[in-house]
């Protein structure tokens, strides 16, 4: 579930908003998103997936964490590479090599 | 400000409805595919997204094989063969070899103009039976937009319209974002707006709600295969992570760390789903050698994501996992295609995608992961030319279709009942292993009765304002699949793909037939090509 915004990265240009299949987003008098709609999340990863300043960071868990978990410590997210690496992964922002050009899975087993 | 076809302002649409020659509801992979083959046939389309065509359903948060196929004559029949015992022998080989010619077709368009990057193997050439959700679906938005496509995000279908003689001629929709109701004239409709998980958080699919199915039986579409319904995924539990292919490198364990002797990933999984009515279960991907786990990281990046953020090492330390329902998404019941352009029963209406049955190159196992992503793309591109020529026969749209939704719009009685009412009902009718997985009619007759008796209410009571009135057509939708899936499951009277009955263990050759299925207040279902089996009143309240 939909866990942090933070602040002093978020450029406002609204992608998260748009990009929600569920609409959890509204945006605030200054143009920072809020999660408005916090049951609608389905941890679908897609806001965090677009975001491009990694401001977003979407817990594992499908029900909403307490304020002192792990999953809300933006410093700690940070440290240890979990906010933004799904971004990552996909290769998806300035510089990156895409994902997928390299997404060759396992051969399965029978 | 823009202007449609007719001169119509989308900027006042609220007022002026809008107009177009072909109308796609739902903007996943079958949509997206119909929308570029409409508009390639000249058509004038819009597409309505329930979410966000790009990153909305099933697909888009996912990886997924794809039935990808090379034109060998050898690896085709072999491709075919593979999974016609599994189906139950309900696949068709005309169909099956259709799809693998489009499909081969579609993705090389997709790497060609979508540009869409596909790892290069050894050999130097594009493998290409694999694809990265994300990264496929906001190349085919894209796509869409380029070819002029309007789309209408964040904008659920409420009902069909139709003319006076029962041709499909638009649709309504909801825009979330203004709360207002735009109505949608269309020459004809491609309802691609995926299958039902009754949101069960599998991944991406809370969106996926079985609108598609009840609009098109509100129009007096046929459904198929609705008993094929039973699919669930391994999940850790706790998360919406449904990735069960990993699991094919899993031991599973009880508590105490014995080992869950017989569960597997595919056919074990009922051991687990057993076992997990009285206590926990646990996996350990430990079969995975170190090659391979490097191999699965590249696979699915948002496998991994999941486990690095709950600090779990999934090859070394056991996890407790769950079942997760994927109804008709990973199963292959939906609505009754009725010809090779995927049109339907009713005249201008197609189904693409996961809202139309995948009977006919699944039979009655699962389409998860590779059929239904080609079934997706082969079928939304057929329903979209289809659509685009019969808009181009039809002429005129005409000037006042009628309505044609009825539960959670239109209440019979005095409305007062809320979804959230309904949609813990449905579920609680719907989800439980020994009730959907593992089928016995002690549990799924009563289970029917509730489902019925949630359906009297809705029509009797359900609707919504703003934006519960989408949510209400929801709750609706998710009830009437219910139904559909535990009828057709109690008349199916034998064990044939997906579907398992404990008092029918067996294959019974005399049921080697599609099971069509149909109706709203009563229920109907017969054997593809035969009489009417029966009929089975909803308990209608009004």
């Amino acid at each position: 579930m939909i866990e942090v915004i933070e602040r002093s990265r978020c450029i406002s240009c609204d992608l998260c908003v748009q990009v929600c299949p569920t609409r959890v987003f509204d945006r605030d008098d200054d143009g920072i998103p809020v999660i408005a709609r916090p049951d609608s999340c389905q941890t679908c990863f897609q806001c965090e997936a677009y975001c491009p300043t990694d401001a977003l960071f979407v817990a594992p868990l499908v029900a909403a964490v307490d304020s002192e978990s792990r999953f809300r410590d933006v410093a700690q997210l940070t440290t240890t590479g979990l906010l933004g690496g799904y971004r990552r992964e996909l290769g998806w922002g300035h510089g990156r090599a895409l994902g997928a050009r390299t997404a060759v899975g396992p051969e399965y087993p029978d | 400000m823009i202007l449609n076809k007719d001169g119509d302002s989308a900027a006042v649409a609220g007022r002026a409805p809008l107009a177009a020659d072909v109308l796609v509801v739902g903007g996943g992979p079958a949509g997206t595919w119909a929308a570029i083959k409409a508009a390639q046939a000249g058509a004038d389309v819009i597409l309505a997204d329930k979410g966000r065509c790009g990153s909305s359903g099933a697909t888009a948060s996912v990886g997924t094989g794809i039935w990808y196929v090379e034109d060998e004559p050898g690896l085709r029949e072999a491709a075919m063969a593979s999974r016609e015992a599994l189906g139950g022998h309900l696949a068709d080989r005309d169909w099956m070899a259709r799809v693998l010619d489009e499909t081969y077709a579609r993705m090389d368009e997709l790497a060609r103009v979508q540009r869409y990057p596909f790892p290069v193997g050894p050999d130097g050439r594009q493998i290409r039976d694999d694809l990265q959700g994300p990264e496929y679906m906001r190349r085919q938005r894209t796509r869409v937009q380029r070819l002029g496509v309007r789309i209408l995000d964040h904008s659920p279908a409420l009902e069909l319209l139709a003319d006076d003689d029962g041709v499909v001629s638009g649709a309504s929709v909801l825009d979330r974002e203004t709360g207002q109701v735009l109505t949608i004239a269309a020459r004809a409709v491609v309802l691609a707006a995926g299958g039902c998980a009754f949101q069960s958080k599998t991944l991406g699919c809370d969106v996926n709600t079985g609108d598609g199915a009840l609009m098109a039986a509100e129009a007096g579409a046929e459904l198929s295969g609705m008993e094929f319904s039973s699919a669930y995924a391994i999940a850790p539990a706790g998360t919406s992570l449904t990735k069960t292919a990993y699991y094919s490198w899993a031991t599973f364990y009880r508590a105490d760390g014995s080992v869950l002797e017989g569960a597997g990933s595919t056919r074990g999984r009922s051991v687990i789903a057993r076992t997990l009515l009285t206590e926990p279960v646990y996996a350990r991907l430990d079969r995975a050698t170190p090659d391979v786990q490097r191999a699965m990281r590249h696979g699915q990046p948002n496998f991994f994501l999941v486990f690095d953020r709950l600090g779990i090492n999934p090859f070394t330390d056991p996890f407790e996992i769950t079942l997760l329902a994927e109804g008709t998404v990973r199963g292959t019941g939906g609505v009754r295609i009725t010809g090779p352009d995927c049109s339907t029963s009713v005249p201008g209406l197609y189904a693409a995608g996961d809202t139309a049955t995948r009977e006919l190159i699944c039979g009655g196992f699962t389409g998860g992961g590779s059929h239904n992503a080609a079934w997706a793309a082969a079928s939304g591109s057929w329903a979209g030319q289809g659509a685009a020529g019969f808009a181009a026969r039809r002429g005129l749209r005409p000037d006042q279709p009628r309505p044609l939704g009825q539960a959670g719009l239109r209440p019979a009685g005095a409305p007062g009942l809320d979804y959230r009412e309904v949609v813990p009902e449905v579920q609680r009718a719907v989800l439980p292993y020994d009730h959907n997985y593992i089928r016995h009619p002690s549990k799924l007759g009563p289970a029917l009765d509730a489902l019925h008796q949630a359906w009297s209410a809705v029509r009797d009571g359900l609707t919504g304002a703003g934006e519960d009135l989408f949510r209400a057509r929801e709750a609706a939708a998710m009830t009437a699949h219910g139904r559909w899936m535990f009828h057709a499951a109690l008349q199916r009277t034998e064990t044939r793909g997906m579907h398992k009955r404990l008092d029918y263990p067996r294959q019974d050759p005399a049921q080697q037939f599609r099971l069509l299925t149909g109706g709203l207040d009563e229920i109907w279902t017969r054997p593809e090509g035969g009489p009417l089996a029966s009929a089975v009143t909803g308990g209608l309240a009004a």
